[in-house]
């Protein structure tokens, strides 16, 4: 490399992520998946062995996917390939950045690794994406490196109502800290658990320092759309594509309706005769909150 | 030189991508933008940008939004026009380690060849030169990479010798990302272009 030359900064990691605004990062086990992802418009796929929502079926530890596995959905598409690490394991982090993986999701889906530390995410030149549930959680992650926040929702419940909890609350929060007075940004630092600068940040600007998505529970074109009306910038589906009856028409409505989010005359075109989505699981049927991982 | 008429408009493709950050850059530079999703948008703007993201996406919801066809109308009627990353490669004439399926709207006559400087980690800032002197930071992210240029394109910015900003007729593509530097020079460069159509109309109404 030239000395000229600067790779890993902040600009580039977190550029990235402002290149998959408006898009559907969608979650695939198989090169074919990838492919058909690909082709309804996907702007990314996650490679993984199992969906979240068989993860939950299963049981067991959930790790990171098989190099070999990633490396097949790697050379089936062009676009970005994202996948996961467990929280806190800085090693299959390092073994994803080697595989040059695209983006690495520090995720609550597997199991963690460490239940005090997350990954140092500047070390690394791949940029991060991480959960949160709340503001304070979105800028811990942001402080340690995280070039896009993804509210958790609850993966693979097919259910968006945990979703919306998460994004009404980092959204609420951050309208609040606008209104603010300079006096109580740092009461808002104290009990967001979060550096003052970065809130003070937000108070100046009205917005995360990094684009912030959705996931965990988006089953259906209009989830998507209800997402973005909310504030969100993209949307992660995991589940909700695969494990519906008729994926490859499902997966390019979700896509339309995440461009279209705000038109309701599109969204009840691209919603028409999709076929059964994921059967979906209630709140209270859920025995394991993924989202309360992470800390 | 450089300001744009002030009823100017200029629309910024919105199916995915960086398209608020263009908006926030013609925000700063004092020029209204407007999202563009569907054809109605269209009307009433004097230049278009078509921005970062992933080209195969934009591609699949410029048919599905009905955009192709009446973008593809106005680009070739000399639209003023600016493509960045993605955008560069849908108006590139040929287009390397795409997708077969995968179509632009030929109006700058070069080769494009999808992330060929690598993948994210390969993903670089460094300096651009321009041809007219003095050099603008480059973002360069998953970057498409230009192979070939046509005899009538002007190289207005290179890297280490390559062609990264050029320039045919009214169409300008840039293979970094003038929209996350917070550097002008890009943006201004199509308002100007937008200027000179406005005139270009004007002088020939006058004629008539």
């Amino acid at each position: 490399m030239n000395s000229d030359v600067t790779t890993g900064s902040t600009p580039i990691k977190r550029g990235l992520a402002e290149m998959l605004r408006g898009g559907v990062i969608m979650d695939v086990v198989t090169p074919d998946q990838a492919r058909v992802a690909e082709d309804a418009g996907a702007c990314a796929v996650m490679a993984l062995e199992r969906v979240p929502a068989d993860i939950r079926r299963d049981g067991g530890v959930a790790r990171m996917s098989d190099p070999e596995m990633i490396e097949g959905i790697q050379e089936a598409v062009t676009i970005p390939v994202m996948a996961k690490a467990r929280i806190g394991h800085f090693v299959e982090a390092q073994i994803l950045q080697s595989l040059g993986v695209d983006f690495i999701d520090e995720s609550e889906v597997l199991t963690p690794a460490d239940e005090a530390h997350h990954i140092d995410k500047l070390a690394f030149t791949t940029p991060f994406v991480c959960g949160a549930t709340n503001l304070g959680e979105a800028l811990r992650r942001i402080s340690e490196g995280a070039a896009m926040i993804r509210s958790k929702g609850e993966a693979g419940t097919g259910n968006i109502v945990e979703a919306v909890r998460h994004l009404r609350s980092i959204l609420g929060d951050i309208r609040r800290i606008g209104q603010a007075d300079p006096a109580e940004i740092y009461d808002w630092a104290k009990q967001l658990q979060a550096p003052l600068p970065l809130v003070r940040e937000i108070a100046e600007t009205g917005r995360l320092p990094v684009p912030l998505f959705c996931a965990g529970g988006i089953a259906t074109p209009a989830d998507a759309a209800l997402a973005m009306q909310l504030g969100a910038e993209a949307v992660f589906v995991g589940s909700g594509i695969f494990k519906s009856d008729d994926p490859a028409p499902r997966a390019r409505a979700i896509v339309e309706a995440t461009t279209h989010f705000s038109d309701p005359s599109i969204l009840a075109k691209v919603s028409r005769s999709l076929g059964a989505p994921m059967t979906g699981i209630g709140m209270d049927a859920v025995t394991e909150r993924y989202a309360d991982r992470g800390w | 030189m450089g300001a744009a008429l002030p009823q100017s408009t200029v629309g910024v493709l919105a199916l995915q991508g960086a398209f608020s950050n263009h908006l926030s850059a013609l925000s700063t530079l004092g020029v209204a933008g407007r999202a563009v999703r569907r054809p109605v948008d269209l009307e009433g703007i004097q230049g278009l940008i078509l921005p970062g993201g992933e080209s195969t996406t934009m591609s699949m919801l410029l048919d599905s939004s009905g955009l192709r066809e009446p973008i593809a109308d106005l680009l070739h009627g000399g639209f003023p026009v600016l493509g960045t990353c993605a955008g560069l490669i849908l108006l590139s004439k040929r287009i390397h380690d795409g997708r077969a399926d995968q179509r632009g709207f030929d109006v700058l006559d070069i080769a494009t060849a999808r992330n060929a400087y690598g993948r994210q980690n390969e993903s670089f800032e460094s300096a651009v030169e321009l041809s007219g002197g003095g050099s603008i930071p480059g973002i360069f992210i998953r970057a498409p990479r230009v192979m070939e240029v046509g005899p009538n394109v002007e190289i207005i910015g290179t890297r280490h010798g390559e062609p990264v900003l050029v320039r045919e007729r009214s169409a300008i593509g840039c293979a970094f990302h003038p929209e996350l530097s917070g550097d002008p020079t890009v943006h201004r460069l199509l308002i100007d272009q937008i200027g000179r159509s406005l005139t270009a109309v004007a002088d020939a109404s006058q004629e008539d």
